[in-house]
């Protein structure tokens, strides 16, 4: 089987969903209106609310989406086979990610671009917006953790990318510092911002950095992970324009000329699929593919991150209702693309079904490692880049992604800190440098707790991850079905995808409970029943509110 | 159009929008941290009418008719329906 038919199939359903179904969607259930005045317009006012164009925005959507996720989600998720992957990122994309993260922002704009938490509390109630911030705290908490542990392993299995990896930093502080305050030419500086980047990639692994196996009696993970939490403690404090504005700019570009490479590199080396099927080998301690893969993968299939993204800024900029297919369907489409890539890298990358099977030799082996290893050498053997090189790039790419997402959530957190700072009345805890702290602090604790500092267990959380992201859709997919119910629209095709997800979600739980109670892990076993309390009431919640709401559809009906 | 005219132009427009690229994201956020700074320095030309002495205050009054607008913008910005100060009579 070669690859270029999964790339091609994946693509096809993609782009059929975007053809069909999403015009289906926009005009009959959503009925996105081209002459309804977007608050964009109506409560213009220069900063926050200005209308954008709808190329751009769905780009701005895209890359704030695009993380890691839909990277390392793909590449564990191939230890089942590459085909329950491949199925449930391309009909995902199609029928619960597109849905979804374009409902959201029509939801949004249809209610003064309110994020997603104010639209829970008006449009259902205060049940559903106090459940709302429980799960988005804990979405954020875990996607920090988890995206620390997951750099800190990347920099220690390629010694070679710890000098590109920190180098792109200064490149993109000098960036800044030539655009803001010299106002040098753009295109020269990225230019010259891109080249010095590939340069760093191209001598890194003639340069690798490992720490030393202890540093103060901390492993080599948990200095890593200390050091990166540090970096984003002060990249979110820092003004933008002197590192974040440039960061996700050099971040963008190598992304599309990353992922352009790695895309060519396929159709030209046409490389053999090894990995199987359908894996009838797993191997000992691997749990079950129903319901597993539904939460191993989230991003790239349908993840509630999307909506937060979708309601915050993205609503705010929305110039004509009808916009909202391409900026938040094409936004889906764009991640699924993606994790479409690191399947294939995960899954024809290696030599041989033995290698392979070396690697996904344990549950969470594959990741981040296979995606490197195996786009590395499918980069190598379409564009002639050597190994080391290609490895280096991929990671810097998967690297530089994580950071951002890391970034950007310890921001989101510190908001709710001190958002709660003022709800509570705690004058220290509104303050910038407190909720930081805070901020860090708990998603340390969590990243040292799920074991992450020994470098063995830390993607251990990942399917909880998984699941409370979803939750998360769940709710925001209640949002969209009751507005619909309201106007006496058919929301099923709403509904169901909502009570896909949150069925999956619960068993996918119960079995992590089970799991991390089997295996004594504490700490992990409390925060997953934790997350299952949180699913219940949301479940109890959708049920109660969609009853409710039909039936005041029938007596008025 | 020439073909050098047609270079110049898409070069132009590849320019543009590049920087569209660049600015895109963070433009809100830079905007907000402007609109701060605007804010404070408005309410130092009102300081006055707050009770706060300003040794500026002969070149500041020359201001206040220009910043009216902005006042009332910023006072609906903070929730506040009517105009927080009785000399000050905006809406």
């Amino acid at each position: 089987m070669n690859a270029i038919f999964l790339a091609l199939f994946g693509l096809t359903v993609m782009f059929l969903g975007f053809f069909f179904y999403s015009r289906f969607i926009a005009d009959k259930i959503y009925q996105l209106d081209p002459d309804f005045e977007t608050p964009a317009h109506t409560m213009q006012d220069g900063v926050d609310y200005v209308p954008t164009n709808k190329f751009v925005l769905w780009g701005h959507h895209f890359t704030s989406v695009a993380g890691a996720a839909p990277i390392v989600g793909p590449a564990i998720a191939v230890i089942w086979g590459w085909l329950p992957a491949l199925l449930w990122v391309a009909f995902g994309t199609v029928f619960f990610a597109g849905v979804h993260d374009m409902g959201a922002v029509w939801a949004s704009v249809r209610n003064k671009a309110k994020s997603m938490g104010a639209l829970s509390g008006d449009v259902v109630g205060k049940r559903a917006r106090s459940l709302f911030m429980i799960v988005i705290f804990l979405v954020l908490l875990m996607v920090n953790a988890v995206f620390g542990v997951v750099i800190a392993n990347l920099l220690i299995n390629n010694p070679g990318s710890v000098v590109p990896v920190w180098g792109a930093i200064v490149v993109a502080m000098v960036i800044g510092q030539a655009i803001y305050r010299f106002k040098w030419n753009l295109p020269l500086v990225s230019l010259v911002g891109v080249v010095v980047l590939y340069m760093l990639i191209w001598t890194g692994p003639q340069v690798p950095i490992a720490l030393p196996e202890t540093t103060f009696g901390l492993s080599a993970s948990a200095t890593w992970i200390l050091l990166l939490f540090a970096y984003a403690a002060v990249a979110s404090l820092l003004p933008v324009w002197v590192l974040l504005q440039p960061r996700d700019y050099i971040n963008g570009l190598q992304l599309f000329v990353g992922l352009g490479l790695l895309y060519i590199a396929v159709f030209v080396a046409g490389p053999t699929v090894v990995a199987p099927m359908i894996n009838p080998d797993v191997p000992a301690g691997t749990p079950s593919l129903f319901p597993l893969l539904f939460v191993t993968i989230a991003c790239g299939a349908i993840s509630g991150f999307h909506g937060i993204v979708a309601s915050g800024t993205t609503s705010k900029q929305l110039n004509r209702e009808p916009d909202a297919r391409l900026v938040g369907y094409g936004g889906a489409l764009g991640e699924g693309t993606l994790a479409l890539a690191a399947i294939i890298a995960a899954s024809a990358g290696f030599a041989t079904y033995g290698e392979w099977k070396e690697v996904y030799s344990s549950f969470g082996g594959g990741g981040l490692k296979a995606f490197v290893d195996g786009g590395g050498a499918i980069l190598h053997a379409g564009t002639g880049i050597s190994p080391e090189v290609s490895a280096t790039m991929l990671t810097v790419m998967a690297a530089l992604f994580a950071g951002t997402t890391m970034d950007t959530g310890l921001r989101l957190q510190r908001y709710i800190f001190q958002e709660w700072g003022e709800i509570y009345n705690l004058g220290w805890m509104k303050k910038a440098a407190p909720a930081t702290f805070l901020s860090v602090g708990s998603c340390l604790a969590l990243a040292f707790g799920a074991g992450g500092a020994s470098g063995s267990g830390g993607l251990l959380i990942w399917p909880l991850f998984g699941t409370t992201n979803q939750l998360m859709a769940g709710l925001t997919l209640l949002v969209i079905a009751v507005m619909l119910v309201r106007r006496k629209t058919n929301a099923i095709f709403v509904i169901a995808p909502m009570a896909f997800i949150l069925v999956i979600g619960l068993l996918a739980l119960a079995i992590q409970i089970y799991t991390f109670f089997s295996q004594s892990k504490w700490f992990l076993c409390g925060l997953a029943i934790v997350v299952l309390v949180a699913g219940v009431l949301v479940t109890l919640e959708c049920a109660a509110v969609l009853r409710k709401e039909k039936q005041a559809a029938a007596a008025t009906g | 159009m020439s073909k050098l005219g047609n270079i110049k132009d898409w070069v132009l427009r590849a320019n543009t929008a590049l920087n569209t690229y660049y600015n895109a994201p963070y433009r809100a956020a830079i905007a907000r941290a402007r609109r701060d700074e605007d804010d404070l320095f408005m309410l130092l030309v009102f300081s006055e009418m707050m009770g706060i002495p300003n040794p500026a205050s002969w070149y500041t009054l020359e201001l206040q008719p220009l910043l009216l607008e902005r006042f009332h913008d910023w006072h609906v910005r903070m929730g506040m329906e009517k105009s927080p100060f009785d000399h000050i009579s905006c809406c």
